[in-house]
């Protein structure tokens, strides 16, 4: 049987930045190998707004920003700290319904509506989480899916901040320019910063969190302290997505708690490549405009939707990233056994 | 004995359910001392750490570190005291290297505390200080190991990079929970020395053992426990002269090895 007498071999690329990083300074072609990855992604994303053909996609790119917000938001958490978040509406609804307040009532511009929003949305998600967090298991999961659905509730049944109309007039950004790019820049700011922080001594301290808690404990640490910077961290960032959402919409509303915002980042981030920070960002660019393609089909699309999702598990379950990751980085050829 | 004792257990009373796994434990420990606690399997050796450390809570009873009352305290705050502990079931990070192992412990506020060092600091980063300890407990500093995945590890360093995560917090206390066990006897060897250096650095230690020859050969004083009890507390040579202690590990042919050499 031919299977059986050939296998593939995988070697890594020969390239000097490997063994030490300061040969990477000494010549163009290893410094270019290691920043075009980068170079391309970032210009990338920074081209998109004077490609994109009509307003109305132009307008997509607004909400792919708002999901990768919450698809690196959950990768950080279930790949690096090991909670399982379905959290993605929480945050968003927090964060809406913070800056709607904060920009209707208190009359704040965007330009502090945003940043307020984000910090304290962030505070009090963590808070009303942070019972949950001693707690190991699927109760983290369980939590954060059902404080959209009953904050959902609460508002309807006692007709507080709007009821079901919502909060209307809140103010936009100043142009589209500025709205597409503060997006781009902000998730760009967040995607490197986060994947600095897990390879700094405190990202390190969070993936141990989820390798082995014990150990973290009998080293002197408190577990829950360090989760709870890790879900303020990435309850910042779905609370930012929600505050820049509501000025984009001019409104806030009970839709924003949808269980959308929790369940595609996930199926972005299984497409992506779970792990990588950078895949969850690209599954996002990839779902989000296949998704608005289908809204044609209505309902219907959510068959599409998960027709891609299982073809992706079961075919290429590791993820684009990982896959392209280590295409890069690898040779492969096929050797006799 | 006039010295006053680093740490008091008095009464320690364990249930988990029906079974009860410690009945009324009380010993004390003072500080530069090898204390060995024995007792066949099941005896409630580990719930006895796991009660002290804070891993579990107790039922009844008191723990007292340098006369300060510590019972049921968080186990972070009582590793963070300095009282701290090897796992039985060893549990290193087994996705990072040996090293990288122990950057946690000495992100950890008692380390940053009693260690002086800083990352990046003039000492040293945590990896390089890291590194060192590694060389301190046995990890050869110029081979490959420090940097080997820690699943890719044999036995004998996943206990020594236990005993490290301890040392990385400049520990006053360290519970040893069968450290010898799963060891060649030439790893042993190696690391009786090493348990002795840590007494003369000043480190107390109370070691679980199942090798009993090799703890009898450390430790200044030995506990037996038996069904959860105390059964009785002595010199090595006092424990090998016991009919009770020998009836509690009637059939270990160790012990009975041990005991005919005695
Ligand atoms: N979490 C637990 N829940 C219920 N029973 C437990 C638990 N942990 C330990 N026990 C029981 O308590 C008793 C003492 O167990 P322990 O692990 O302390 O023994 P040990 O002396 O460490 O044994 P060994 O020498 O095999 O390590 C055993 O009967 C065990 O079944
Ligand atoms: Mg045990």
């Amino acid at each position: 049987m031919m299977a059986q007498t050939r296998r593939k071999e995988r070697l890594d690329r020969g390239i000097r930045v490997r063994t030490d990083g300061l040969y990477a300074l000494m010549s163009w072609r290893e410094l270019s190998y290691l920043t075009l990855p980068r170079v391309v992604l970032i210009f990338g994303v920074l081209a998109l707004p004077f490609v994109m053909p009509s307003m109305y996609w132009q307008r997509v790119i607004s909400i792919v920003c708002i999901y990768s917000f919450l698809a690196i938001s959950f990768d950080l958490l279930a790949h690096f700290v090991g909670l399982v978040s379905l959290g993605g509406a929480f945050f968003v609804g927090v964060g809406s319904y913070l800056a709607a307040i904060l920009n209707t009532s208190l009359g704040l511009p965007v330009a502090l509506t945003i940043p307020i929003s984000t910090v304290l949305g962030a505070t009090i998600c963590t808070a009303l989480l942070l019972p949950c967090l001693p707690l190991r298991g699927v109760y983290f999961a369980i939590v954060t899916l059902m404080y959209p659905l009953a904050l959902a509730r609460v508002i309807e049944a006692l007709n507080i901040l709007g009821g079901t109309d919502g909060i209307m007039g809140v103010a936009s950004f100043p142009s589209r320019w500025v709205e597409q790019y503060f997006m781009i820049g902000a998730l760009l700011l967040f995607l490197f910063a986060i994947r600095r922080l897990v390879n700094l001594d405190l990202g390190l301290v969070l993936r141990a969190v989820k390798d082995n808690d014990q150990a973290v404990r009998a080293s002197g640490m408190n577990v829950t302290f360090y989760k709870a910077i890790a879900v303020f961290i990435a309850s910042a960032m779905g609370c930012l997505a929600g505050a820049s959402l509501v000025h984009i919409y001019m409104w806030a509303g009970i839709s924003q708690f949808a269980l959308d915002f929790s369940i595609l980042p996930i199926a972005a981030t299984v497409i992506g490549g779970a792990g990588t920070l950078t895949g969850p960002l690209l599954g996002c660019f990839i779902l989000v405009p296949i998704s608005e393609l289908l809204r044609a089909f209505g309902t219907l699309r959510i068959v599409f939707y998960s027709l891609i999702l299982v073809g992706f598990i079961v075919f290429r379950s590791e993820g684009i990233m990982v896959y392209a990751q280590r295409k890069y980085h690898q040779f492969e050829r096929w050797v006799k056994v | 004995m006039t010295r006053e004792p680093i740490l008091e257990v008095k009464e320690l009373t364990k249930a988990f359910g029906g079974i009860m796994a410690l009945h009324r434990v009380s010993f004390n420990v003072y500080e530069g001392e090898i204390v060995g606690i024995i007792g066949p399997n099941g005896s409630g050796k580990t719930t006895l750490i796991n009660c002290i450390t804070g891993f579990i809570k107790l039922s009844s009873g008191k723990v007292l570190f340098r006369g300060k009352d510590i019972t049921g305290k968080a186990a972070h705050k009582i590793a963070d005291m300095g009282i701290t502990r090897t796992f039985q079931i060893m549990r290193p990070y087994y996705t990072l290297p040996a090293y990288k192992n122990l950057v946690i412990p000495l992100f950890s506020p008692r380390a940053r505390r009693t260690g002086g060092w800083r990352g990046g600091g003039k000492l040293g980063d945590r990896n390089t200080v890291g590194i060192d300890i590694l060389e301190e407990i046995g990890f050869e500093r110029d081979s490959f190991v420090p940097y080997k995945l820690a699943s890719t590890l044999p036995t004998g360093y996943l206990k020594r990079l236990e005993l490290a995560r301890c040392l990385a917090l400049r520990p006053e206390i360290i519970f040893c929970d069968e450290v010898f066990s799963g060891l060649s006897m030439s790893e042993i060897a190696s690391m009786v020395p090493l348990i002795e250096r840590l007494q003369m650095d000043g480190i107390t230690l109370v070691m679980i053992e199942h090798r009993l020859r090799e703890l009898f050969r450390v430790a200044n004083r030995v506990m037996v426990l038996n069904f959860g009890e105390k059964l009785m507390e002595g010199s090595a040579e006092e424990i090998m002269a016991s009919e009770e202690v020998k009836e509690a590990y009637f059939g270990s042919e160790e012990v009975e090895e041990v005991m005919s050499h005695a």
